[in-house]
């Protein structure tokens, strides 16, 4: 009888060896490539005389510093002009694939390795990106690593790992209308901090995860990292197996022979874990942050709690300068805060689900007097074609959005879109830290449709009460 | 990679949990593509009270006086005390290398994000994790005396302060190639035939991973 985790299942077929201490040597199927994390790995390559081990593990994309306006005229910061031409540089000389800024497949890494397909099911994913836990909602085990695994993803095709422990956590029962995927995990890393999950990989089960669409649990996946855990990952179902049919790294015949196996990419009725967590999915409400850290977060309905009432005096002091920073009070109603900005997108919210969602709250409406700006960010070329397909590029720009191309852009505001020193903005990326979206600017994290409602109010309502 | 046995240095600290790696090394640093030169730039928004930019001289910026690590009492010192989770947030190793571009060597805290912690090991840093309780001594300690010096000793596994010694824990392996400055790739292509009996068996039972566009 087995009683294996669907992390125990993909770790253990990709283990090479095994060292006494129990660190690992890991075999590492696709390796997704973007500017930032790698010009220094492939210079490292080339100090050491040493080659790719298999080319085509690789897809490279520039996703983090790329403008996301007048795209024909290049980039105009010097220095990130420097960073992308590295890419293609280094890309065009070790022979790997690569989605050029204007390739209509451009987009952000994590959103573009599941719309080709080069990520699949039971396989071993890396990016030097933290949020490529996103790739575990296929049932993969895909994880963020640094600059120097990355150089030995490029050279060994392995990763020297030691495992780490399993985590369930079961999110039963149905959401309510218009809550999403992205306040079930804004629920998840309230209840266990920011480091709830650290040394653990997090299986996402449960009634609410299997209803969730492939895009939804994307989303969950992609915030495990900011609840500690390197990797979040999703059971396979029918649905994992429909979203891969046609992709273009899978070929109609190996499609044929991969949907045997993947039905198995799920936990033993009798897995071990060795921490399980319940949520009931009905009792979660749209969730918005109000500090600097993800896990300082509360529902739409709340109140700013108050540090005094804390008795952990770290846990306490970290409040009140969250507060601080975020120019807000104890007790505050979240509903009483107005924002500056609007921003939809990055590899949390991009994808043509979140697009709907947000068109779907501001049709026929317009954003608020206080609006500076809202933006929408697809999170891939095809998303951006797709969605204009639908019209939804219209419906945005009648309500005073900004339709651009797609990119990281405010998520972390490498690129020109960026918040002001003061400034307020709903978000719906994965970050709130301090300056994570401009030197002073404050973050609150949101669904798509929290966001686009928060456009249209001016500050933060229920979006469930819209309709 | 430099050799990691023993380090003997004073301690400078950072009262905060969860320091972030966007507070450790802001973003606007990272579209460098070099692995030097990051330590002018260390906590830049916090430690300077202009707007820092690539390529920036920061001789002549000026600095955040309530920054403690500004403290001219914790100039030159190697080892960084701090508290828990520390390291969270994005993958960049351009973390570690700011860290270590500065000048600070080992790191003491209740608690590391993983993928910062791994970073660490790959660049010769030792972070080290002790117990809430001890920490809360090395605060203590740290506060009350001027040039208040830890001697790391990484084969014994061993802090010694000046009235006591402490064992820490670390992995073997992460200790061999620290303790010897091992390159990791190096160590893994030791291994070629391995990785490679292994691929065509991995091949063979799932194909569909290595098509290609």
């Amino acid at each position: 009888m087995s009683n294996k985790t669907l992390y125990d299942k993909v770790w253990e077929s990709h283990v090479v060896r095994r060292e006494k201490d129990g660190t690992c040597l890991l075999y590492i199927d696709r390796h997704l490539v973007h500017e930032v994390t790698s010009p220094q790995a492939f210079e490292g390559l080339r100090m050491a005389s040493r080659k790719l081990w298999r080319q085509q593990a690789n897809l490279a994309v520039p996703d983090h510093n790329v403008p996301t306006t007048n795209r024909e005229e290049g980039i105009k910061d010097e220095i990130s002009k420097i960073q992308v031409e590295a890419l293609d540089q280094n890309c065009d000389e070790f022979g790997i694939t690569e989605f050029k800024m204007n390739d209509p497949r451009q987009g952000i890494v994590h959103v573009i390795g599941p719309e080709q397909g080069a990520t699949m099911p039971g396989m071993t994913l890396v990016c030097g990106d933290s949020h490529t836990s996103t790739h575990g909602a296929f049932g993969a085990l895909a994880f963020g690593i640094g600059t120097s695994e990355v150089e030995h993803v490029l050279a060994t095709q392995c990763l020297l790992q030691k495992k780490s422990k399993n985590m369930r956590i079961l999110i039963e029962g149905e959401l309510q209308d218009n809550v999403s995927a992205k306040d079930v995990v804004l629920a998840i890393i309230g209840r266990i901090g920011t480091a709830g999950g650290t040394g653990y990989a997090i299986e996402f089960a449960g009634s609410a995860i299997s209803s969730l669409s492939i895009e939804g649990r994307m989303t969950v996946c992609n915030m495990a990292i900011e609840a500690g855990a390197r990797a979040g990952m999703a059971a396979v179902d029918q649905k994992t197996i429909d979203y891969m049919r046609g992709r273009p790294f899978i070929s109609s015949e190996l499609y044929a022979k991969a949907i045997d196996y993947w039905p198995s990419l799920k936990s033993d009725d009798d897995a071990i874990f060795d921490q399980e967590i319940t949520l009931d999915a009905t009792q979660i409400a749209p969730h918005v942050t109000w500090g600097t850290s993800p896990e300082m977060v509360v529902a739409v309905n709340g109140k700013i709690p108050d540090p005094e009432t804390i008795n952990d005096p770290d846990k306490k002091e970290g409040m009140i300068r969250a507060l601080e920073y975020m120019n807000l009070v104890a007790g505050q109603a979240i509903k009483d805060i107005k924002v500056d900005k609007i921003f939809i997108g990055s590899c949390t919210n991009s994808r043509i689900e979140d697009i709907r969602a947000a068109a779907t709250v501001v049709k026929g409406r317009h954003v608020a007097d206080n609006i500076k700006q809202a933006l929408v960010v697809p999170g891939s070329g095809l998303i951006k074609q797709q969605a204009e397909l639908e019209g939804l590029d219209k419906i945005l720009v009648e309500a005073g959005f900004e339709w651009r191309d797609p990119g990281c852009s405010m998520c972390l505001a490498m690129n020109a879109d960026r918040l002001e020193s003061g400034e307020r903005c709903a978000s719906t990326s994965n970050r709130n830290f301090e300056g994570r979206q401009g030197q002073g600017g404050r973050t609150h994290l949101v669904s798509p449709a929290m966001a686009a409602a928060a456009a249209i109010h001016g500050g933060f309502v229920d979006v469930r009460k819209e309709f | 990679m430099e050799k990691f046995k023993i380090l003997n240095s004073k301690v400078a600290y950072l009262d905060r949990s969860n320091v972030d790696t966007d507070a450790i090394i802001p973003k606007q640093f990272l579209k460098s593509i070099q692995r030097s030169g990051f330590g002018p730039y260390l906590f830049d928004e916090w430690r300077y009270l202009d707007h820092g930019e690539p390529g920036m001289d920061c001789s002549n910026r000026p600095l955040n006086k309530d920054f403690i690590l500004n403290e001219s009492r914790f100039q030159g010192a190697e080892i960084l005390l701090t508290r828990k989770n520390f390291g969270c947030g994005s993958s960049r190793e351009h973390a570690p290398w700011a860290l270590l571009d500065y000048g600070f060597k080992v790191i003491i805290s209740p608690s590391y994000a993983d993928i910062f912690y791994n970073n660490c090991f790959k660049n010769g840093i030792l972070p080290i994790i002790l117990n809430n309780d001890l920490i809360d001594q090395l605060f203590i300690e740290v506060e009350k005396n001027v040039d208040y010096a830890l001697t790391i000793d990484l084969e014994k596994q061993v802090i010694e302060t000046p009235n006591n010694s402490w064992s820490f824990k670390v992995d073997e392996f992460k200790k061999h190639c620290l303790v010897n400055g091992l390159d990791d790739i190096g160590l893994t292509l030791q291994h070629v035939d391995e990785i490679k009996t292994f691929e065509v068996q991995h091949q063979q039972k799932f194909p569909w991973f290595y098509t290609q566009i």
